[in-house]
């Protein structure tokens, strides 16, 4: 295609956060009428790529980028969303942005209905126009029709199914006349297989008419099914385009995946084989909002690290928080031969599980207090220590001093970096505040440790301090570890197996030696394709 | 926000009764306190317009933040003050009858308008909190109040008419006599139909300003209100001034009140230049919610069956208590303790369903995906 | 230098620096418009010691997540009850004093449960429910006081009324038996050794309290209950023992008070009794998730100074009473600015 014909030219985009590179040189064309499909993993930069697009204020506000974006061959920069809309860019999310008590008509026109006037307008202003609502029905039935989708214009958004409120979003965008550009951030996440059917159809549909659509979806079969061309990210650098008609599943998972890993790989996973079960997961079910478990099936054999990967919102977090009791699971956990109770968090920190969660400022620290009570606190709640009993047990005084002691400890072997035992934990660093999360859990000496995105949002150093001290524990101590991450790298480089999850269900384990294109395309939630091969 | 564990409720009747439950409550009541009391029914229809005429203006005045989203206003005790102020103008100054009113409201107007914007400005930076912000800076305002009327006014506010300040020389008195303006509006176009007088004057401005609320829901301004209401992230999205629109509607309800509060003195008569506002807040809530309104929505039929339902139960309950129990004071606080009763209860009630139906959606939610998942299983 | 005032002026707050200058400076000119400095400093002592229990009541619940009981009148009615029915037995001195405690315990602890069950199920919205509970809960007992069958012929209106009177004097009873106890006296001065050591032992007890493994649990409650939920504590319990513990020592607070102010005040005088109370302890530096001992000595001396300073010392240079009016400002501004104080928000 000749460079002229593109309405949208991404040339050579750097970004930088705080001197951690995400984007390297990304060129990213959008033909008039073409879906371009975006594939990457968690972190590539896909999010980034498209918040520097729309003129996101956290893009400005950490120093801009390089680079140079032309619509329709002329230079833009938007200073915010609202410019980048004005322009003709049209963004559908992946959570809705939806007011749940308007009509259709309302949320297809909010802030941009049709008005008339009256003479108030002169003393109060243009707010003061009163609706035009057959007006507004009008241009939202035309915007419902562009898409050929069943969507009643009347019909309360609390009450529709989840399909229509994705194509009431949809239909948002379509009643601009000015929208030449869509961007649809994983639109069919939600949706049942029908609904997104009908969704890809109406993508198309809107296509023919002339739109250009960049397309995100961590549906591989989706993507290749519907753009004409696949943009794959790796690490912040387009690694491949190709033709969609052109490629295969796994070319597109391994080119995704990407990087063999030289060295450090655990290779002991055989030692494993026939060691004894410790914990069994039957048909487990978790309620955790965005991180849905839907009948997970799985078995930790004692002594070993077990990975547990996926893309993010595909449910691999629900697994341990499920266990761990925070949010709301059925199903059946069976440890060392006795069924766990669930939801109670007492009774699964009493027999010896701990948990790093990876929402480290949320649950996993009292940010407000000092370290060493943030450390102690939860062995001091459930095993009775750092205690002294007074007046024969009638009080349980804190004892202040072994806590400070053990605190220091772990600090000193942790290399926690503060000025005291004392200070305030929200003033740390994110990797010395996941120190103190890792600490909080080795002080319950327990059998069995859940850890969740160990490294996220912290800095190289701690990072390798983080896994380094993991493996050690294991190595050491016997624990058990089940670890979820985002980084299938680092999964790779300290786990003796890898199970992936896709959908809220395991899709596979493997170990960690195998192709990495097959991690990829389980993680697409293409496994046919990996039993196929393997 | 939907109120969708109440139509779930399986027959319609239920639902009503649910839906209502409050209302259908004090109906129940009176039903036994009005016999109780032997008033006649002459004298009740009579109070109760008279009632009507005078606290509607201030219980429409709610509206407009509830339908923004910002709960009860406790801050229309703020309109309250305005319009006081206004009056002592009127007063001062010797302007009588309705173009005296109009003095008042014109006084009024402008330092409610300030007042709104104060309190609109530090609602916003009290997002989720803005009832009892309200209300707290209802009291921090009257103290403000009370030092300008108490030590500013005859100072260094100009007043000058010994009747209205003290005999110190500054401040103004307790109690005001508004004999100048008395029951002005309510004699307007006053007509009498089987000893009941109607004071069609006042009804004809209530239902204009009835209008006006309904016209204002119609309004762009209107839309974008009820829309930052319900989701202000979402609006904000769409490119509406979140915090401005709230300012507004604070702004609105502030100045409606400062009118709502003018025509209340003209009917009483007398001002308690430092009490009159006090409870302004209180009643006109409690008012509305025992017509049928919640924290998110309030509508113009809650406005006067809840006035007439309060009111009566006002009316009734003291002697009704002397009936039934020998002591007068015993009805005299069972209405203090029902303007309060009837807020707490509405207030926890609201907040207790808002947890059950965040509890019910994430239900909803598991209970689809997993038959959406099932449904892929079989086919 | 610098640096450090600036340190030193961001850790006490502008508010508090604000109202300390301005207190400090009332201290200073109340000698030139002819007041005894003497008389201002036992004044400002005898009012913080009859306020500071009621003002410690609140740091339990600030502490749970529960935020700043508006709700206190609970806890004062629980006391009050414990106080008429003290007198009615007819027991004075001490032993009074103590009974009334005694009697008014279990009443604050169930109306603690209760209120505290309740406040579980308002989540978010603990401070403007509370506020209204309080409310109704002072019109209702009003009716109550009107109708229990109280007999002591102190208590019921003289001729021809019924029901308890809107003040009972408890001289005779119970009137001092903590302020005079080894109280010092000199001239003007006076020193209410024995409720400033009352104040001191329920202080202890609180701090303690908040260094027991309970205490703990307690704290990390309120800081993060989802923290707390993870390490296994059951946040609502904890929300609730935090409730019954403030109620108590609300109702201990107004017996206190009450021997020190020296009369009961019965129907609508409680009404508004906790803003000054939650103004004082936020001027002492807590916010609405935090708050300590220190906060509640600091803040109940400057507010009470306030309140007894500034009238004595407008009234000789102005010749007009404002303290009513200082309160209303002082007390309330004070919760205005901690309410929009911005706030760490969790969903």
């Amino acid at each position: 295609m000749d460079e002229k014909n593109y309405l949208l030219r991404m040339e050579g985009i750097n970004k930088d956060f705080f001197g951690n590179q995400v984007l390297k040189d990304v060129t990213l064309r959008v033909a008039k009428g073409e879906i371009v499909g975006l594939v990457g993993e968690n972190g590539a930069g896909k999010s980034t790529l498209m918040n520097i697009l729309f003129g996101l204020p956290v893009i400005h506000q950490t120093g801009g980028y390089q680079g140079k974006i032309y619509l329709e061959d002329k230079e833009v920069n938007f200073a915010s969303p609202f410019e980048a809309i004005e322009a003709g860019i049209g963004m559908v999310h992946q959570e809705f942005i939806l007011i749940p008590g308007f009509t259709a008509t309302e949320n297809i026109l909010l802030n941009r209905e049709s008005t008339k006037y009256n003479i108030f307008v002169e003393v109060f202003g243009e707010r003061l126009k009163t609706l035009n609502r057959q007006e507004m029905h009008k241009r939202a039935v035309s915007a419902i029709e562009k898409l050929e989708v069943q969507l009643n214009p009347d019909m309360v958004v609390s009450e529709m199914p989840v399909g229509h409120r994705q194509f009431t979003e949809i239909a948002r965008e379509m009643d601009r006349k000015s929208t030449k550009l869509l961007v649809l951030d994983e639109p069919t996440a939600v949706l049942t297989e029908s609904e997104a059917e009908t969704m890809l159809k109406a993508a198309r549909k809107l296509a023919n008419l002339g739109l250009s659509i960049i397309f995100i979806s961590h549906r591989l079969s989706e993507v290749l099914a519907i753009s004409d061309r696949l943009i794959i990210l790796r690490d912040g650098q387009v690694v491949r385009e190709l033709e969609s008609s052109r490629t295969t599943p796994r070319e597109v998972a391994s080119l995704m995946v990407g990087r063999e890993i030289k060295e450090g790989l655990s290779k002991k996973s055989k030692e494993f084989e026939k060691s004894e079960i410790v914990l069994e997961i039957k048909d487990l079910w978790v309620d955790m909002p965005g991180e849905q478990v839907n009948g997970v099936d799985l078995q930790v054999r004692k002594g070993e690290i077990l990975g547990i990967g996926g893309l993010a919102g595909q449910g691999k977090l629900g697994i341990a928080n499920g266990i761990m009791g925070l949010f709301p699971a059925e199903g059946e956990v069976v440890y060392r031969d006795e069924k766990l109770p669930l939801n109670n968090p007492v009774r699964v920190l009493g027999k010896g599980i701990a948990f790093v969660s990876e929402d480290r400022r949320g649950v996993g620290l009292l940010l407000d207090e000092p370290i060493d009570l943030n450390i102690v606190f939860t062995a001091m709640q459930i095993q009775g220590r750092f205690i002294k009993k007074l007046m024969g047990g009638l009080i349980k005084w804190r004892d202040d001093k072994e806590i400070a002691r053990v605190a220091r400890e772990y600090v000193d072997s942790l290399q926690i970096k503060c000025v005291s035992e004392k200070q305030n934990a929200k003033e740390l660093s994110g990797g010395n505040q996941q120190k103190i999360c890792l600490a909080k859990a080795f002080v319950l000496e327990p059998d069995l440790l859940f850890v969740s995105e160990p490294t996220r949002g912290i800095d190289v150093g701690a990072k390798s301090v983080v896994l380094e001290t993991l493996k050690r524990q294991n190595r050491e101590h016997g624990t058990t570890i089940v670890m979820t991450s985002s980084e299938l790298e680092e999964l790779r480089s300290i786990c003796d197996r890898i199970a992936i999850v896709s959908e809220g269900k395991i899709v596979g384990i493997l170990p960690p030696t195998a192709d990495p294109a097959d991690f990829g395309l389980l993680m697409l939630g293409e496994q046919e394709e990996v039993k196929a091969s393997v | 926000m939907k109120d969708q564990s109440l139509t779930r409720a399986k027959s319609p009747l239920a639902r009503f009764v649910i839906s209502n439950a409050v209302p259908i409550l004090f109906i129940v009541l009176l039903i036994f306190a009005i016999p109780l009391s032997g008033f006649s029914t002459d004298y009740l229809i009579n109070e109760i317009i008279t009632r009507l005429g005078r606290n509607s203006f201030l219980v429409i005045s709610l509206l407009i933040p509830v339908m923004a989203g910002m709960g009860l206003n406790f801050g229309i005790v703020l309109g309250a003050m305005a319009g006081q102020i206004g009056l002592i103008f009127m007063l001062d100054w010797g302007v009588v009858g309705i173009p005296g009113i109009l003095l008042a409201m014109l006084i009024g107007t402008p330092i409610a308008i300030l007042l709104g914007l104060l309190a609109g400005t530090i609602l916003n930076r009290a997002k989720g909190r803005e009832m009892v912000t309200s209300m707290i800076l209802g009291f921090f305002i009257n103290g403000i109040y009370q030092l300008t009327i108490l030590y500013g006014m005859g100072s260094l506010i100009p007043i000058t008419s010994n009747k209205i300040l003290l005999p110190r020389g500054y401040g103004v008195r307790n109690a005001l006599d508004l004999i100048s303006v008395r029951k002005v509006l309510d004699n307007m176009w006053s007509i009498n139909i089987s000893n009941i007088s109607i004071p069609l004057g006042v009804f004809s401005i209530i239902i204009g300003l009835c209008i006006f609320v309904y016209w204002f829901t119609k309004t762009k301004l209107g839309q974008d209100m009820r829309a930052v209401g319900q989701d202000m992230q979402v609006a904000a999205t769409a490119g509406i001034n979140v915090d401005r629109t709230r300012t507004l509607s604070i702004i609105i309800s502030t100045v409606l009140a400062c009118f709502g509060q003018i025509i209340f003195l003209q009917n009483i008569g007398t001002i308690n230049t430092y009490n009159s506002h006090d409870q302004v807040g209180t009643f006109a809530i409690a008012a509305l919610l025992i017509g049928g309104a919640s924290v998110v929505k309030a509508t113009i039929p809650n406005v006067f069956i809840g006035i007439t339902l309060f009111h009566l139960t006002f009316i009734v309950a003291p002697r009704a208590g002397k009936e039934l129990l020998g002591q007068a004071q015993i009805g005299e606080f069972f209405r203090v303790f029902v303007s309060y009763g009837i807020i707490a209860i509405s207030l926890a009630l609201y907040a207790w369903r808002r947890q059950v139906e965040k509890e019910t959606e994430r239900r909803q939610a598991k209970a689809a995906i997993k038959a959406a998942i099932e449904d892929k299983a079989e086919g | 230098m610098f640096e450090k005032i600036k340190k030193l002026i961001e850790k006490a707050g502008w508010p508090r620096i604000i109202i300390g200058l301005f207190l400090l400076s009332l201290f200073f000119i109340a000698p030139f418009v002819g007041i005894k400095v003497s008389t201002s400093i036992s004044d400002t002592i005898v009012r913080f010691a009859m306020n500071a229990v009621l003002v410690l009541s609140l740091v339990p619940m600030v502490q749970s997540g529960c935020g700043l009981n508006f709700g206190m009148q609970l806890g004062v009615i629980a006391g009050l009850i414990g106080a008429i029915t003290s007198i009615e037995l007819g027991i004075t001195g001490l032993a009074g004093f103590l009974v009334a405690i005694v009697i008014a315990i279990p009443f604050a602890a169930i109306l603690g449960f209760l209120y505290g069950l309740l406040l579980n199920r308002v989540k978010g919205d603990e401070m403007v429910v509370a506020t209204y509970v309080g409310f109704s809960s002072v019109a209702f007992m009003s009716m109550m006081w009107l109708l229990l069958p109280y007999k002591s012929p102190n208590m019921i209106w003289g001729y021809g009324g019924e029901g308890l009177r809107t003040t009972i004097s408890v001289e005779g009873y119970w009137l001092g038996v903590l302020n005079d106890f080894l109280s010092i006296k000199v001239g003007n001065f006076f020193f209410p050794t024995g409720t400033i050591i009352f104040f001191g032992l329920m202080a202890l007890i609180i701090w303690i309290f908040f260094k027991t493994k309970l205490g703990t649990a307690m704290t990390a409650a309120g800081s993060n209950p989802v923290y707390a939920r993870a390490a296994g504590v059951n946040v609502d319990r904890m929300r609730v023992l935090s409730v019954v513990i403030s109620t108590i020592v609300a109702a201990i607070g107004i017996l206190v008070y009450e021997q020190s102010f020296g009369f009961i005040q019965l129907y609508m005088a409680p009404l508004l009794m906790a803003f000054p109370a939650v103004a004082a302890l936020l001027l002492g530096g807590a916010s609405v998730s935090k708050a300590s001992m220190g906060n509640v000595i600091v803040g109940t001396f400057l507010f009470q100074g306030i309140l007894t300073m500034t009238p004595s010392v407008m009234n000789n240079i102005i010749k007009s009473d404002m303290s009513e009016v200082i309160r209303i400002i002082v007390s309330n501004g004070m919760i205005v600015y901690a309410l929009t104080r911005r706030m760490k928000v969790r969903t």
